[in-house]
């Protein structure tokens, strides 16, 4: 019984599913595409097993659709997302996401002597490797890697 | 086009921007006192100290015939009532005609620069760029050599946080050099400077003993290895002194070579080395005024 509410609840009619997230990152796609403030009816589920990522994570939004410039900022964080939009039930456009080659605004600079981390000033990066990432930080010029990396 | 343009870090000048600032200094130096700047004004904000750079700089737009504004100690300006840096910088670019800046976090003179007016001339940001020392290494370099191509520069001591090495690999990499890295293994080149050399097809070799590498050398471009760089203090200990250079050590080197210093000197160099006329570390540092009028001059537009 309550197994099918569940599925009654995940699936929507109208929106966005973000499949292959990795499980670690769920809560940073979550706060990237500022889904902690959205009044839209969101569901997720976390360490669902994958094939591909070992435990992945999913996310349904309904009534969203997402823009290039908007799903692009979780190639960081879920570089092998598959966003899934949703109409009357049915796909209607499978897109995956790709990393910019300027990251603008949501990455934190690893260098605690960065002018960025002194002052309020909205962080730019040249993307100078995807894989693995590494960001070129435009103010100090030093890099940060994935391993430091820290979302805003 | 050098006019208008901020120097925040060497890449931000081409090769031919760099030996224009070069050909200039050199004019300069030939004729050090050209007021081409009397309607000026420049300021010099020094928001960590600094002697060398800011007197420098100073010297330089003085002989360039303009007045200078500023401070050099930032505890008497209102960045210690917490104004930020962008309203410090655009209060100030709606007084002056440039701003000299040294700052100690890094990145601060590029965010200077998308604030400003007018143009930033970084005079050092933490760690990271100090262009005009750079500028000043070049012409030492093609003044001592007469050229500055396909010459075997010894780099010794600090090599991984040497800001002043990085710059000038980076710059003289368009003059097809032959590098010789000499540094203990803490303080070796990082890793990505390697790379770029890689990338560029450009030669170099890594020593830990100068003596390898010291009749090779055109230039010998020495550091200070700092003691508080060392995670290890034996190891400092241990390496101290392979690090230092002895006017007895400069037997049999090229009579062409000549030895650099950014300065200030500990240890590193003994001072018996001063009288030696492969010495070019003080003459290297009176450069520095050539070189900041080259620099101010071409960005005001009067070069």
């Amino acid at each position: 019984m309550e197994q099918h509410k569940e599925l009654k609840v995940s699936a929507i009619k109208n929106g966005t599913v973000i499949d292959h997230i990795p499980s670690q990152n769920l809560f940073k796609v979550i706060s990237l595409l500022g889904l902690e403030n959205s009044g839209n009816q969101i569901t997720f589920g976390m360490n669902l097993e994958s094939g591909k990522l070992g435990k992945k994570a999913i996310i349904k939004v309904a009534d969203r659709e997402f823009s290039d410039d908007e799903i692009n900022k979780i190639a960081l964080v879920a570089p092998q997302a598959k966003l899934n939009t949703i109409r009357d039930y049915e796909v209607v456009e499978k897109r995956t996401v790709s990393i910019p080659d300027e990251v603008k605004g949501y990455v934190r600079c690893f260098n605690p002597k960065c002018i960025t981390n002194h002052e309020k000033i909205v962080t730019r990066f040249f993307v100078v490797s995807k894989q693995p990432l590494e960001l070129k930080c435009r103010y100090c010029e030093k890099v940060t890697t994935e391993q430091h990396l820290v979302i805003e | 086009m050098i006019k208008g343009k901020s120097l925040v870090s060497i890449d931000d000048f081409s090769k031919e921007e760099i030996l224009r600032i070069i050909e200039l200094a050199a004019d300069f130096e030939a004729n050090p006192n050209q007021p081409l700047l009397r309607d000026k004004v420049i300021a010099s904000l020094f928001f960590e100290p600094s002697t060398r750079t800011r007197l420098s700089f100073e010297t330089a737009i003085n002989r360039l015939g303009a007045r200078v504004i500023g401070f050099s100690d930032v505890n008497a300006t209102s960045t210690t009532k917490g104004e930020t840096l962008k309203d410090t910088i655009i209060m100030v670019s709606n007084y002056a005609d440039l701003i000299v800046m040294r700052h100690p976090l890094e990145g601060a003179a590029r965010y200077a620069s998308e604030q400003s007016r007018v143009p930033i001339v970084n005079a050092g940001d933490g760690a990271n760029q100090h262009p005009s020392q750079t500028l000043l290494d070049m012409f030492s370099i093609k003044k001592t050599q007469g050229h500055l191509d396909n010459l075997e520069i010894a780099m010794v001591g600090d090599l991984k946080y040497g800001r002043t090495v990085h710059s000038l690999l980076m710059a003289m990499s368009y003059f097809n050099p032959k590098f010789y890295f000499v540094a203990p293994d803490e303080l070796k080149m990082p890793q990505e400077y390697k790379t770029f050399l890689d990338e560029k097809g450009i030669y170099y070799e890594e020593h830990r003993d100068m003596q390898e590498v010291l009749g090779k050398a055109d230039i010998l471009y020495m550091t200070r290895v700092q003691k508080e760089r060392f995670s290890d203090l034996i190891e400092y200990e241990r390496v101290k002194n392979t690090y230092v250079l002895h006017n007895a050590m400069l037997e049999g080197t090229k009579d062409n070579m000549r030895i650099l210093h950014p300065l200030p000197r500990v240890n590193e160099i003994s001072t018996d080395v001063d009288s030696n006329p492969k010495a070019y570390y003080f003459k290297q540092a009176e450069n520095g005024v050539y070189t900041r009028m080259a620099i101010i001059a071409s960005i005001l537009g009067v070069k």
